[in-house]
């Protein structure tokens, strides 16, 4: 292959200086050395004139650290083969003899610890020859040392589901408003959403903009977020269970309000997203979860939260009362129960709950105009997966969805894990088409 | 403020391309839910699936005719796979179904790892050409007052609106007929159509899928003038369409093109308006982007009170509501 081609002694000579300095650095710093020495002798090939050396080379980098001595093959088609091994700025080279077709691999074992591919799948790139329109190529190959890229298939199911969980327990905690709505009223309300987004720029504006404690900032949330819901009902929803407005038609009003307070939303704090930089990012390490305080707080908050639901759904008078009226509301207003005042308690419960999911919804991830709604169509999925009305079955189905979501990364895209999680509530309403928890009655 | 502009642009959205777009998937939303009460909220998907069912096999180089047939077919396929697990669920359920596989479908088609296919996040352009290959307009620009437009603005306005007029013209035909008959029957009391010996599952499938159809024809027309945009295809874009069909009259011949014609008017009246008034210094509180979120905090406020002062609509018969649940 090399016929033909005239070589300049000195240019030889340098070459194999070059290959034995290189076989030296990979001896003193690569542990596959002597698989080197045993690949077919380097060939390189020069032309006489020296700016015309071919060469494939790139930078090996994990994030800001050079990654020095691990070793890149480049393979040509006609038996060509050399091994390059990265210097201490992370340099690698190979000088090839033609401008032809190469493959380039590096070997993930010669990667210091800690280091790993990326993606353990693009160990290899190619050099096709079109590419030769300069003399030398750039192959990168992207590396990581983040731990969750190079944990093993339990430890990133660990974290997933450390992860599902939290996302779980905070749509629970709006879903269980949206159950309750709908059990009391029969509305599906979809400014459910915006509820959660309202609870979450109160808190931004007084936790980052005003300086308050977080905590302070929750409470404050929790109670404009009831005082939210109460506005709601008697401003709206009451006015209109007295002209006798139909569900369908409460319902359209609803996606009308959602739309309105959404865009007011965006009129006021724009389009940008925010950052609840609360000092509750740090990360702390439980076995193989890495897992940051903020969502700590939000799963112990979450928890203590549903625990108060749960009692007074079923321990206090009005709890009682507001299962009776989500049973059946004529009964209820037989048996002497307020149904307009359970009705307005459940408003104000719904509101308080969607205001602290939102702001733990915040600091899970981000503040931003829409992201209430960016949920919704979760809450609803996990309120009709858990069977619509049950407030049991809303805390299920939004842990089901909450794990499905945070999950389903582990094999799909993660830009379609929203997708996963809808498509699942598809594929229930087949099968069970009440829920899990729901009853049959109910689909009608 | 420049009220000729302001006027001229708000009357030129009367014929728009847009408001052919969203009339005629008004016309095939008012078939699932005015006339035959089905709750889609997911009539996004359908020019969803229509634009990219076009302009895909467009890009791979198909003749027009196999491109507006793929949209139609892939359209009815996904009708089906809507229509068989919800139709026979209770109104609310089939209303949280369609507006999640319309967000289903809506991730697929900008997930990354379809970029090849769908240009992901970026959609699609490039793909006018054999539609543009067929217009028998010369080149030039026609039209008088504000309607003046050049050969390719004509074409899709006269595809469009004539689409339209048949689309309303078979909507007609169709409820005068014993069809239509049954099918607002189905809206009425589903149990009395049943127990009169129909399949009600089976006419509320047809009616998805002619409904749908339509959306998907509204999705080829409402990406002619412009690029394909994933982020087009939200759920707002579903509830704007339920904004005009309410606004016309849900289950009415010509409320749908009516309702398009005043949504889109009145949307570029008050921008119009509003990004007059800023820059003649009135409203120094807000920026030309905020203008444009007051637009749709009106929309929002208009779907409130015409759903709870005038459910039927402009043209619509308070008799023929369709809110029976």
């Amino acid at each position: 292959m090399i016929a033909g081609i005239r070589i300049g002694p000195g240019v030889r000579l340098t070459k194999m200086i070059l290959a034995a300095l290189s076989l030296c650095l990979g001896i003193v710093l690569g542990s596959g050395a002597l698989s080197a020495t045993a690949s077919p002798a380097p060939t390189p090939t020069p032309t006489s004139d020296f700016t015309n050396t071919l060469t494939i080379g790139g930078v090996l980098r994990d994030g800001d650290n050079v990654v020095e001595g691990a070793e890149v093959t480049v393979e040509g088609a006609s038996g060509f083969s050399e091994v390059a091994t990265s210097d201490d700025t992370g340099r690698w080279s190979v000088i090839v003899p033609e401008k032809a077709e190469y493959t380039v691999t590096i070997d993930p074992e010669t990667l210091p610890d800690g280091v790993e591919l990326r993606d353990p799948d693009r160990d290899t790139a190619t050099v096709s020859s079109s590419e030769w329109q300069t003399n030398s190529i750039t192959r990168s190959f992207p590396l990581g040392a983040d731990t969750r890229q190079t944990t093993g298939f339990f430890e990133q199911f660990l974290q997933r589901l450390a992860a599902g969980l939290n996302f779980g327990l905070l749509i629970a905690l709006a879903a269980i408003g949206i159950t309750l709505i709908f059990g009391t009223t029969g509305l599906n309300n979809f400014a459910h959403g915006e509820m959660v987004t309202f609870g979450a720029i109160i808190a931004w504006i007084t936790a980052v903009l005003l300086g308050v404690n977080i905590f302070v900032a929750m409470l404050i949330a929790l109670v404009l977020g009831g005082v939210f819901g109460y506005v709601q009902d008697w401003l709206l929803w009451k006015p209109l269970r007295r002209k006798g407005v139909k569900l369908v038609q409460a319902m359209i009003v609803s996606i009308g309000l959602a739309i309105a307070l959404r865009y007011t939303y965006l009129f006021f704090i724009d389009g940008s997203t925010k950052t609840m930089n609360v000092g509750l990012s740090d990360a702390i390490v439980l076995g193989p979860v890495r897992i940051t305080t903020g969502s700590i707080v939000s799963m112990v908050i979450s928890i203590v939260a549903l625990l108060a639901v749960g009692l007074f759904l079923t321990r206090t008078r009005v709890g009682k009362a507001t299962r009776a009226v989500s049973d059946n509301p004529s009964l209820a207003a037989a048996s002497g129960i307020d149904v307009d005042r359970i009705i307005r308690i459940v408003w104000v419960l719904a509101g308080a709950l969607a205001a602290l999911a939102g702001v733990m919804l915040g600091l899970y991830r981000q503040v931003s105009w829409d992201m209430g709604f960016q949920v919704l169509l979760l809450m609803f999925a996990a309120v009709t997966l858990g069977g619509l009305g049950s407030a049991y079955g809303a805390l299920v189905g939004s842990i089901v969805v909450g794990l499905f979501v945070e999950l389903s990364t582990l094999i799909i895209p993660a830009d379609l894990k929203y997708a996963a999680a809808l498509v699942v509530l598809i594929v229930v309403l087949l099968v069970r088409p009440q829920g899990i928890l729901g009853r049959k009655e109910r689909i009608g | 403020m420049d009220w000729g502009n302001i006027f001229g642009n708000a009357i030129g959205e009367i014929i728009s391309p847009t408001t052919a777009a969203y009339a005629l998937a008004a016309i095939g939303l008012g078939i699932h839910f005015g006339y035959t009460g089905l709750l889609n909220f997911g009539q996004a998907a359908f020019l969803l699936i229509g634009a990219y069912a076009f302009a895909i096999p467009t890009l791979a180089g198909a003749p027009l005719i196999v491109a507006v047939l793929s949209a139609i077919i892939c359209s009815i396929i996904f009708a089906f796979i809507l229509g068989i697990p919800t139709l026979r669920l209770r109104a609310d359920y089939l209303a949280i179904v369609t507006i999640a596989s319309a967000e289903v479908v809506r991730y697929i088609v900008t997930t990354t790892g379809l970029t090849d296919v769908t240009g992901a996040a970026n959609g699609l352009s490039g793909f006018k050409g054999t539609f543009a290959a067929i217009n028998p307009i010369p080149e030039g620009r026609y039209g008088f007052g504000p309607f003046v437009y050049n050969e390719y603005d004509w074409w899709i306005r006269i595809v469009g609106w004539t689409l339209v007029v048949l689309a309303s013209v078979l909507v007609f035909l169709l409820m005068r007929s014993p069809w239509g008959r049954v099918v607002k029957g189905i809206r009425e009391d589903e149990d009395a159509v049943r127990s009169l010996g129909k399949n009600v599952y089976s006419y509320k499938m047809q009616a998805l899928v002619i409904g749908g159809v339509m959306g998907s024809i509204a999705g080829i027309i409402f990406i002619l003038p412009r690029a394909v945009q994933p982020a087009n295809y939200t759920t707002g874009l579903t509830f704007f369409i339920w904004t005009i069909m309410l606004l016309g009259g849900a289950a009415t011949i010509f409320g749908p093109i009516v309702g398009a014609m005043i949504f889109w008017v009145v949307l570029s009246l008050t921008q119009g308006i509003l990004y007059g008034a800023i820059e003649a210094g009135i409203l120094p509180f807000i920026d030309t982007t905020q203008a444009g979120q007051i637009r749709f905090i009106l929309v929002g406020v208009a779907l409130m009170l015409l759903v709870i002062f005038r459910p039927q609509g402009i043209f619509g018969n308070k008799k023929e509501l369709s809110f029976s649940v």
